[in-house]
């Protein structure tokens, strides 16, 4: 894998997006977005629906980024992505990657149609959900990436999630796109390659970036990227890649961690009995073991 | 070249003469023929332009919104269901200041289910930002939807072109096909919306905007809309001056001494006209004003042609429930807004498609000129007991 550690460029003069932006202390999103920024090598225009996204770049007349951003409604990222590419396209731009940049809200759920019809015609784009697991923006909702008995603001104590985790890679690679993806922030290198892979093939691709939020995770902000490495390391969130929506490769975690480690740092599964802990390591063991059988590749 | 063609069949001949360079659409009756006719023209190169077939209303304007913002000049088209589905990226992309244009194929809203026309779908987007004609024939379907992208690139606002679901639609009429040479002379003879996204030269679009800001903003949207009136009439002027043919922003039809002036629009004006020319050689003084330009809605141009008459009634091919309809609002706005003014009456009919007939417009006549006592703030025409 190559390495290409971003965080060890210290010129935020070159940076493709630069500090002062307006994140909570602690924000994944903003990690993914500089790693995405850096491994496209600041040639991208970025489309933002409704989202944190839409904030933390700035209020008019502010914007960190140095790359075009177009602010959209809620569900269009992907319709209004795919109209920037033709367009930048007709005008003999052959080489700029057109990204939406949505949250969980904006993929999982309201966005789903319009991702799902730009991807079935297989437009040139990248497509990256940062997934911080609830509609963090208006509060901390509940989405249908929340997972399995997390608290939010719909889903309060006495009826915390009762659904599981949509599986958005399961949908993304049933489309049969040439390519889709699950990062997170813990694992810069592996989030670079992955959109740089992306980067190279043509059609379309889907990468989800696991981002803590702390404010909605009710976490510590010191502690963002070790969750999100617990998050891989209790089988939480592996990390995979689908190719034509067929070869499924597989990164291995031969010592999982229990996902009691995960979620103890995390006021969202707070006051869980032992039993229901339980009931999500064996959701997550199952799930682990599905992956594990569809697997072309473990590496 | 003179060819029989139909309204919708008229709205993509405009489409490819204007060179449009993405189209972005779904399908819903009885506008679903322009998308056809639009989509063969791309796949067998006579015209050179992406279609985008996209899954809804919804992602037709959000796909356009994306690719105007990059600059190419975009078209798409929808009727009623849709319209109203695209009605948050409407507001969207004309606070965008995107030259999108559009057709609208003028049709009823449900429930319950109804495909024919009437005008309470484009009428209730009137406060979208988007500038909005209104077409008698299917000439003027053509020619507006021409005038549209240049009238849309001007102002730096998108322009809705109406035309009366199946009446004009999917009914055949003469029509005088443009020389490509002429439409590039009005046009520009080429694609001019700014780059807005444009990776040589970031920018960052449509970020939140305090309440420091927004205002501004909006007045400048406000001021371009409100100068589209002028820049309209600029462009039928020059519209006129290359092909012949005249669009004043409101049409009058023997307004000058009238003492009774009807007030229509789309196909409904025809049906008026005819009873109007009936009515004058019976000696009597009533007249038709036809509203062609509704956004921007020009205000002095209709006080001046209603102020000299005693009594105007509105033909309404739409409702608002709870209110009125929307043209006898916007009518007495105007001809109230300098004191005086005629008496004002409203009319609703053909809603869902009903015919309006010339019995109906009669009728109408017969009660402002001879009832008015009996009649109510709004008033039924054609209705089954
Ligand atoms: C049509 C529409 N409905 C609702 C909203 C309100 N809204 C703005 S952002 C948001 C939640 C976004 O959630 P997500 O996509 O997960 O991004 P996050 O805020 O978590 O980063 C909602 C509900 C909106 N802007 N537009
Ligand atoms: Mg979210």
């Amino acid at each position: 894998m190559q390495t290409t550690d971003y965080t060890k460029n210290k010129d935020l003069k070159t940076e493709s997006f630069g500090c002062g932006n307006l994140a909570c202390p602690g924000c994944g999103e903003t990690i993914a977005m500089r790693g995405v920024l850096n491994a496209l090598d600041g040639d991208a225009v970025i489309v933002i629906p409704a989202c944190c996204g839409s904030i933390i770049d700035g209020l008019f007349p502010f914007s960190k980024a140095r790359v075009p951003v177009l602010h959209t409604p809620f569900a269009t990222a992907a319709s209004t992505a795919a109209g920037v590419l033709h367009g930048l396209r007709r005008r003999g731009n052959k080489h700029t990657t057109v990204v939406a940049w949505a949250g969980d809200g904006g993929t999982y759920d309201i966005g789903l149609q319009a991702l799902s019809s730009t991807v079935e015609r297989n437009e040139d784009f990248l497509y990256i959900c940062y997934d911080n697991e609830a509609y963090m923006n208006t509060g901390i909702q509940r989405s249908s990436s929340t997972p399995l008995l997390a608290w939010t603001t719909t889903t309060p104590e006495g009826d915390l999630k009762k659904a599981p985790k949509k599986n958005i890679i399961d949908i993304m690679s049933a489309h049969r796109i040439p390519y889709s993806a699950a990062a997170t922030v813990a694992y810069p290198d592996d989030l670079v390659a992955k959109v740089r892979r992306a980067k190279s093939t043509p059609g379309s691709k889907f990468v989800n970036i696991l981002a803590p939020c702390p404010t909605g995770w009710k976490s510590k902000p010191s502690l963002s990227v070790k969750i999100s490495r617990l998050a891989v390391r209790s089988n939480v969130y592996p990390l995979y890649e689908v190719f034509d929506g067929e070869r499924l490769v597989l990164r291995d975690n031969p010592d999982p961690v229990p996902v009691g480690k995960y979620m103890e740092l995390q006021g969202r599964f707070h006051g869980l009995s032992e039993q229901e802990v339980e009931l999500v390591q064996r959701h997550v063991d199952h799930a682990w073991e599905q992956l594990r059988k569809r697997a072309d590749e473990i590496i | 070249m003179r060819a029989l063609i139909t309204g919708n069949e008229a709205v993509s001949t405009a489409v490819r003469l204007a060179r449009v360079e993405l189209i972005a659409a779904y399908p819903i009756t009885p506008q679903t023929s322009i998308s056809e006719k639009l989509s063969q023209y791309c796949s067998e190169g006579t015209l050179d332009a992406d279609f985008v077939k996209v899954e809804s209303e919804h992602s037709a304007m959000a796909t356009v919104i994306g690719a105007a913002s990059t600059g190419v000049r975009t078209f798409t088209a929808t009727s009623s269901q849709g319209l109203a589905l695209m009605h948050e990226l409407l507001h969207w992309s004309s606070g965008a200041r995107l030259p999108i244009v559009m057709a609208n194929v003028n049709r009823a809203l449900g429930a319950p289910w109804n495909i024919w026309g009437d005008q309470s779908d484009s009428l209730a987007q009137r406060d979208t930002g988007w500038l909005q004609f209104y077409c008698e024939s299917c000439q003027e379907v053509l020619d507006t939807t021409l005038m549209a992208f240049a009238v849309a690139e001007r102002v730096n606002t998108p322009v809705m072109v109406m035309l009366d679901g199946f009446i004009l639609s999917h009914t055949a009429e003469p029509v005088q096909i443009p020389e490509p040479d002429a439409v590039d002379s009005l046009l520009g003879g080429g694609p001019s919306p700014p780059a807005l996204v444009d990776p040589e030269n970031p920018r960052t679009l449509h970020a939140v905007t305090s309440p420091d800001h927004f205002m501004e903003f909006k007045h400048h949207q406000f001021q371009a809309a409100a100068g589209a009136e002028k820049v309209s009439v600029e462009v039928a002027e020059e519209f006129g001056k290359i092909f012949g043919r005249n669009y004043p922003g409101t049409e009058e039809f023997m307004c000058g001494d009238a003492e009774t002036i009807l007030v229509a629009s789309g196909t409904a004006a025809g049906t008026v006209r005819h009873v109007v020319r009936k009515y004058r050689e019976q000696g009597k003084k009533v007249g038709m004003m036809r509203v062609r330009m509704f956004r921007p809605y020009p205000f002095d141009e209709v006080r001046r042609i209603v102020s000299g008459a005693k009594r105007v009634a509105v033909l309404e091919r739409a409702i608002s429930p709870g209110s009125e309809g929307t043209m006898a609002q916007e009518l007495r706005s105007a001809a109230y807004s300098a004191g005086g003014g005629p008496q004002v009456y409203d009319f609703v009919a053909g809603l869902g498609g009903r015919d309006i007939v010339p019995e109906d417009i009669e009728r109408m006549l017969e009660l402002v000129e001879n009832g008015a006592d009996k009649l109510q703030r709004v008033n039924w025409l054609g209705l089954k007991e």
